[in-house]
């Protein structure tokens, strides 16, 4: 068993195996992790917004969907990993509060938003998702394994996955 | 209306917003007491510029479980309001509230929520009376929604509002009572046009 790596928020982190890739407290954002199965690389973003075209405050790459995981492919390929070869599996993106329906505040969808940049950004790149923990109502922490691309999710009040 | 930048807030800027911390701080300690029925003291809140990566420290640690109240803010100025305190804080003022004798890791049923949710309210109308008065604005708060879960996840919300402009989240720490008693920290999230007006309204330029 390797390094245990903290990725934070608005972060985005690789790792060779045997090391692993962990992000705490995923609410209404996504930690969007990348395999390469044959070189044994991994990859995990925690981004918080969908699009970095929306935001005129837009420097911080891994603060989006777009241009995080876009970095993440970067980086893993220049450690040695093969774009073609790799696979995606996906948490987070919850609605932390459940307001009542006649509140329309826009903050409220972006773990919804938050998902579909995901499956947008990995399927414009010919990345698959494999396996997914997305949306409800509660937040998770999250485990990426380098040595076999196990993700392992815990959560208040719940027993842990591994998918 | 120009987009406001909170990593370039002027001091001017920055002592507004605090002063605006310090009146609904007062409102809310006023009537929390009133509520409870017991005198609580306030200290100074503390308002803070706090990077995204390190907003969970403020109240201890991504995976810490606490409980969190939002409501929405809306009238000429919309956006949320938060008010986040630790598990064992929450049940001693549901205790004082409701009368009751939890244990501080006892589970929270439905009256319990129920009373966390009044307790939002309360200091959510408290913040927001102190804003209108000193803005001429006018600001109402929705009904609350309370979770209970890990700091990080909770604080994800008013961080993503933030993170829409900037990389740093504007917290207002309020200690009501001594020690460790009532713990809570408010976060107001205005969305981020109506930053603008708060500012404007109260004669700063931005």
């Amino acid at each position: 068993m390797g390094n245990m790596i903290k990725v934070g928020m608005a972060d985005l982190k690789i790792c060779k195996a045997p090391d692993a890739l962990t992000t705490l407290g995923l609410g209404s954002c996504i930690g969007a992790c990348l395999y390469d199965p044959i070189a044994k690389i991994a990859g995990m973003v925690h981004y918080m917004l969908p699009d970095s075209t929306k935001i005129k405050s837009n420097q911080n790459i891994a603060k989006f969907g777009d241009t995080g995981i876009r970095e993440l492919i970067r980086l893993m390929e220049e450690a040695g990993a093969r774009k073609s070869r790799m696979v995606a599996k996906i948490a987070g993106g919850a609605r932390m509060f459940a307001m009542s329906a006649s509140v329309n505040l826009p903050g409220l969808n972006v773990g919804e938003n938050n998902i579909e940049a995901a499956r947008l950004n990995l399927s414009e790149n010919g990345i698959a998702i494999i396996a997914e923990d997305v949306g409800l109502n509660y937040g998770r922490t999250i485990e990426f394994y380098a040595e076999d691309g196990s993700l392992t999710i815990k959560a208040v009040g719940k027993d842990i996955k591994v998918i | 209306m120009p987009e406001i930048n909170l990593d370039t807030l002027t001091d001017m800027q920055f002592d507004v917003l605090k002063e605006i911390g310090n009146i609904g701080a007062g409102n809310a300690t006023t009537a929390l007491s009133q509520m409870i029925n017991m005198k609580i003291d306030m200290n100074v809140p503390k308002v803070a510029l706090v990077p995204l990566s390190d907003i969970s420290g403020i109240i201890g640690s991504e995976e810490m479980v606490i409980v969190g109240i939002m409501l929405g803010m809306e009238g000429d100025i919309t956006g949320t309001m938060m008010f986040l305190l630790k598990v064992d804080s929450a049940h001693r003022i549901v205790n004082l509230l409701m009368g009751t004798d939890s244990a501080p890791d006892a589970e929270f049923g439905e009256m319990e929520y129920s009373a966390l949710g009044e307790i939002g309210n309360i200091i959510a109308g408290s913040y927001l009376s102190a804003l209108s008065s000193l803005t001429g604005l006018k600001i109402a708060a929705t009904v609350p929604a309370t979770t209970i879960d890990m700091a990080g996840a909770i604080l994800s919300v008013p961080a993503i509002e933030y993170g829409k402009i900037g990389d740093k989240v504007l917290f207002i720490e309020t200690q009501l009572g001594e020690d460790d008693f009532l713990n809570g920290y408010i976060v107001m999230v205005p969305e981020v046009d109506s930053y603008g007006k708060i500012l404007t309204s109260l004669g700063i330029e931005i």
